[in-house]
């Protein structure tokens, strides 16, 4: 069986689905190629923050591009809604990023100055544990203050996943389950993908959204993905009345009443488990500034693989020696996935490569 | 037909009894059952509401699966009834929506 295609979009994730379903609502004939249900899912398995605040201390660039992306999120869950049905969940009152001592604080807010001279429109206020306890009162009295943004929301990201394959199929999408791609064979003018399940696929265009497997595909287009591993485990409680209206970084309540609390970071491979001692680190650290969760029953806990590049950034490029296909990669698929839906399948569609891009090409690491 | 004919308690289980309070009223029920059927036996048929539609909810499977027999048990909320034995003096308060933190 062959089946030809304007586009093939590798990876059925967040990355994969927010550029596929800005693709196809543009009218091109699109496939997504999933992998197993045991794939490594790194969208299944995040906390769910759509995050500026911080990010890019060291490429403002990175601030810029996660700042484009969170402006453009409310119309993106407007548009969801619109197509799919499916409620996500998104708001953005603004996030608080805590700091157990006056040290801490201090150095959050250096950071944050910093990247605001930069950016202006990079804001933030510097609250000590007097105004912070005003303003988040669930806060106990051990926290020294916290950094708040009102850049900063929260969304559901399994609703995100699953409206967008909604919307997506609603759009005229073609979805193939089971089709881990293990071959791209660029051929005069087009690419003809194999996958697992025997099958073959021809497309004009290949784009490359599969997370950690695009280490091994990206170099038979002439591209590189250095993406590792990294691990990060969280816990989520039994459904509780609302108490806290904002997301922090690391303790965040959902729309159905659940408590996340995560994260960690850990280099172990493929390994997405969890571990006894890490989550009850992740415990105590939420516990500490938020002493009401004490006694919240802990009903789930899971791992997930984040994909890292070297320096943390994403990869945006399409081949110079395969022109057609291209690569994006990143480790915030909830956050930047307005900006994949609606800035980059223009740029792929054969629009202008956005100017902040320019930061996010993978020759940085050839250094 | 009536949903309270349906729940009888068996012969077999009317050896001794306990006093529980389901929300503060006292209950004499067979010492044998779990929570969840003491409340079904006392005809109280939904022993939550649900966190986001407030919707009411019964025991359904009755084997710690379903989770729609949450209840306060003993000053703890969200226990399920059916795996928690009757004790003499207990208190038990159906739920009213999720339980609250702050």
């Amino acid at each position: 069986m062959q089946k030809t295609f304007d586009i093939a979009v590798v990876g059925g994730g967040l990355v994969g689905m927010a550029i596929a379903f800005g693709l196809a609502k543009r009218g091109k004939r699109v496939v997504v190629c999933d992998g197993e249900d045991n794939a490594l899912r790194a969208a299944r398995g995040n906390f769910g923050l759509v995050w500026v605040q911080g990010k890019g201390a060291n490429c403002v660039n990175y601030a810029r591009w996660s700042l484009h992306s969170a402006d453009a999120w409310q119309g993106f869950a407007d548009e969801l809604l619109a197509r799919s049905g499916v409620s996500i969940g998104f708001c953005r009152p603004g996030g608080f990023n805590i700091a157990q001592s006056r040290e801490e604080l201090a150095s959050k807010a250096e950071a944050m100055q910093r990247l605001h001279l930069a950016e202006p429109r990079l804001k933030f206020e510097v609250l000590e544990s007097k105004e912070l306890a005003q303003r988040l009162p669930a806060v106990g009295p051990h926290a020294a203050g916290a950094i708040y943004s009102p850049n900063d929301g929260h969304v559901s990201p399994l609703y995100t996943l699953r409206a967008l394959f909604a919307a997506y199929e609603r759009v005229g999408g073609e979805y193939a389950p089971n089709a881990n791609v293990t071959e791209i064979n660029p051929t005069s003018g087009s690419f003809r993908l194999r996958v697992a399940n025997g099958h073959t696929l021809e497309a004009g265009r290949v784009v490359l959204a599969a997370g950690l497997g695009n280490r091994t595909l990206a170099p038979q287009v002439g591209l590189r993905a250095p993406v590792k591993p990294l691990r990060g485990q969280i816990l989520v409680t039994e459904r509780v009345r609302p108490f806290l209206a904002h997301p922090t970084i690391y303790v965040r309540q959902t729309v159905e009443g659940s408590v996340l609390v995560g994260d960690s970071a850990e280099d172990v491979g493929f390994n997405d488990g969890v571990t006894p001692d890490v989550l009850a680190d992740i415990a105590r650290r939420a516990i500490a500034p938020f002493p009401l969760l004490e006694h919240v029953r802990v009903v789930r806990a899971w791992g997930a693989l984040r994909v890292m590049t070297p320096d943390g950034l994403p990869i945006y490029e399409e081949s110079a020696s395969h022109p057609g296909a291209y690569l994006a990669t990143c480790h915030s698929g909830v956050t930047l996935a307005a900006a994949h839906c609606d800035t980059v399948a223009p740029w792929i569609l054969g629009g202008d490569r956005p100017a902040l891009l320019d930061t996010f090409y993978a020759n940085r690491f050839a250094v | 037909m009536p949903t309270d004919l349906l729940f009888k308690t068996l012969p077999l289980a009317q050896q001794t009894t306990v006093r529980i309070y389901i929300d503060e009223q006292m209950h004499e029920v067979p010492g044998t059952l779990s929570v969840a059927a003491a409340l079904l036996a006392a005809g109280h048929l939904a022993c939550r509401t649900t966190p986001v539609g407030d919707n009411e909810r019964a025991p359904f499977c009755m084997m710690g699966v379903c989770f729609d027999c949450l209840l306060e048990i003993d000053g703890v909320p969200n226990r399920q009834g059916c795996m928690t034995l009757v004790r003499d003096g207990m208190q038990v308060r159906r739920m009213q929506g999720a339980r609250s933190i702050a």
